[in-house]
């Protein structure tokens, strides 16, 4: 079992500034509890892409504070940051697959920077990929992949490890009602085994499909709070996030 | 609805540890290489070309002035310059008499004037045998010791008493001039070497850093997917070794080629002073070294070069 001691996110009096510009992110607070669901949602250019970039580790904010499964983010030093981001699943908004990788290499990829050896990440690499409906696809490479072909393969990169916490942008901009309600389904399944999920989208019904759900709506880089969850430990967690 | 696939939780089974380096395939895979990435290898391979040349020069320069060293260092020779062609072998025998008395000459030869006659025939022609141009008389002598200035004032003091207007000469002195010139090729070609290795260094940092910004996007992938800065290092070392390898074993052959062929050649002057030049196998040795040293420069330039540039990125 993973220690999951404290929150698995916590944000405190966050900004964010690229350069000199005005800040993107502006006095953000809040608190994730660990296998809880959440929904990031705002107009485009609202700041989801830049909130979600500081949650996988890509970027450090400009001022506040940030810890992550119980560590300091400000303080840590570079060379322990593989540790943590490990420990994340990410479904990139641009995807991010490696170009001149298969399909079946770029969702190996997670595992084999974890030094899983080769012997079992066979099964569990064509399972997944045959799960997310490419089982025919597993020798393509992201050129040759429609573009929704492609967001699969990068969630199945990103669920396959079954990180504590998996950051998805806009995971299903790119496929059809049906698919996307599958591809929900499978973070569900992921958030069932204990893993928090945090969901970026501008999908209004997507938002519906997940009853338990928790709501963060940006607006100009401000955050609110329609369903006041943020301050509190949500009161559905099971075992894994309740007893805080 | 079925639980999807997924593989075993990775936190569990990486705790504090770092992960081990890429599997060759996979870390080939991310990094895929054209047979020889551009011109570097064969800019590598004229460098490790020139600097077999400069070095094999230089060590042959070394065995030269060497030998030359250890033969001459203990010669002696001794010169009576005396008009009258009786007096004169008289004095050599006298002179030679004194010095086999002497407890550090090994071994004397008074040269005969033929032999004279014969070595200065070229700048005297006809007229070397001619009694009215008086030649000295030599006797060279070996010493058991170094010729030093001690040495040389003894035998100067033995011979000045029976033997007037007997002159004592060290032929490692009258060689000076020349050794000096050699070591200071010697000093060029370690200065060609050094100047070498420091292009070399140069031309692999620039190929590093092409492969690096060529695969940034890689890069940076594997960066948020947890890779660590020592597993994307040795996937851009693996290639920098093998352009390095390649450049090397070119290198070595086209240069140890070059050196062979001059070899002949000096060979082919039968003097006895180059043959004091010949390369040997320790010599070989050191110059088949180089292209590994050449590997070993560019895989630590390569993994510096690669290691600072990620150091700018989260
Ligand atoms: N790398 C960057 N440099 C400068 N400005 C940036 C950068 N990335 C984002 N921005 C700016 O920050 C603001 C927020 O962008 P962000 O991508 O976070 O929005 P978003 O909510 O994800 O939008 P979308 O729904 O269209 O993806 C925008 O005004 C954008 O122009
Ligand atoms: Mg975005």
């Amino acid at each position: 079992m993973n220690e999951r001691a404290g929150d698995t996110v916590n944000f405190d009096n966050v900004g964010l500034r690229y350069g000199t510009e005005p800040e993107v992110l502006s006095d953000l607070s809040f608190t994730l509890f660990p296998g809880s669901f959440y929904f990031l949602t705002g107009a485009s250019g609202a700041g989801k892409t830049s909130l979600l970039k500081l949650l996988y580790l890509a970027q450090r904010p400009s001022r506040g504070g940030i810890r992550m499964f119980g560590k300091d983010m400000i303080t840590l030093p570079r060379e322990q940051l593989p540790t943590y981001r490990r420990r994340l699943g990410v479904v990139f908004q641009d995807f991010r697959l490696v170009k001149h990788l298969t399909a079946f290499d770029n969702v190996a990829l997670p595992l084999r920077l974890a030094s899983v050896p080769e012997s079992e990440l066979q099964k569990p690499v064509d399972d997944m990929l045959d799960w997310v409906g490419l089982s025919h696809r597993v020798k393509a490479r992201p050129a040759t992949m429609s573009g929704g072909e492609q967001q699969r393969v990068a969630i199945a990169r990103a669920v396959i490890g079954r990180p504590d916490m998996l950051i998805a942008d806009e995971p299903t901009g790119n496929v059809d009602p049906e698919m996307a309600l599958k591809l929900l389904r499978l973070f569900e399944a992921l958030n069932r085994l204990g893993t928090t999920v945090v969901v970026a989208t501008h999908d209004v019904h997507l938002l519906k499909k997940v009853p338990e759900s928790l709501i963060m709506r940006l607006n100009k880089g401000r955050l609110t709070d329609p369903t006041g969850a943020l301050k509190f430990p949500p009161r559905s967690t099971g075992p894994m996030g309740g007893g805080q | 609805m079925s639980t999807p696939p997924f593989a075993t939780e990775l936190a569990d089974n990486t705790p504090a540890k770092a992960p081990g380096p890429l599997k060759g395939s996979a870390a080939a895979l991310l990094v895929p290489q054209a047979r020889l990435s551009g011109p570097i290898p064969w800019v590598i391979a004229i460098m490790i070309a020139l600097v077999v040349i400069a070095a094999a020069g230089g060590l042959a320069l070394n065995n030269l002035t060497g030998n030359a060293r250890a033969e001459l260092s203990g010669a002696v020779t001794i010169q009576i310059t005396e008009a009258n062609e009786t007096l004169r072998k008289q004095k050599a025998a006298t002179a030679a008499e004194v010095l086999t008395a002497q407890d550090i000459v090994a071994s004397l030869r008074v040269v005969p004037e033929e032999e004279l006659d014969e070595m200065l025939r070229p700048w005297l022609g006809d007229g070397a045998g001619n009694q009215d141009l008086p030649i000295p008389a030599l006797i060279d002598v070996q010493l058991s010791s170094a010729s030093g200035p001690q040495e040389i004032a003894r035998l100067q003091a033995a011979l000045d008493a029976d033997v007037p207007g007997a002159r004592v000469d060290a032929q490692s002195e009258w060689l000076q001039p020349v050794y000096s010139a050699l070591s200071s090729l010697q000093y060029l070609a370690l200065a060609l070497i050094a100047l070498l290795t420091f292009a070399c260094a140069a031309a692999v940092w620039l190929a590093a850093r092409s492969a690096f910004s060529n695969h940034k996007e890689t890069v940076e992938i594997m960066h948020l997917l947890g890779g660590t800065d020592a597993q994307i290092t040795r996937i851009f070392q693996r290639s920098v070794v093998r352009d390095a390898a390649f450049g090397g074993l070119v290198g070595l052959g086209l240069g140890a080629g070059a050196v062979w062929l001059l070899g002949r050649q000096f060979a082919a002057l039968d003097s006895g002073m180059v043959a004091g030049g010949v390369l040997g196998m320790s010599d070989w040795i050191i110059i088949a070294l180089i292209p590994l040293a050449g590997v070993a420069l560019a895989l630590i330039t390569g993994r510096y070069t690669i290691l600072i540039a990620l150091r700018r990125m989260l």
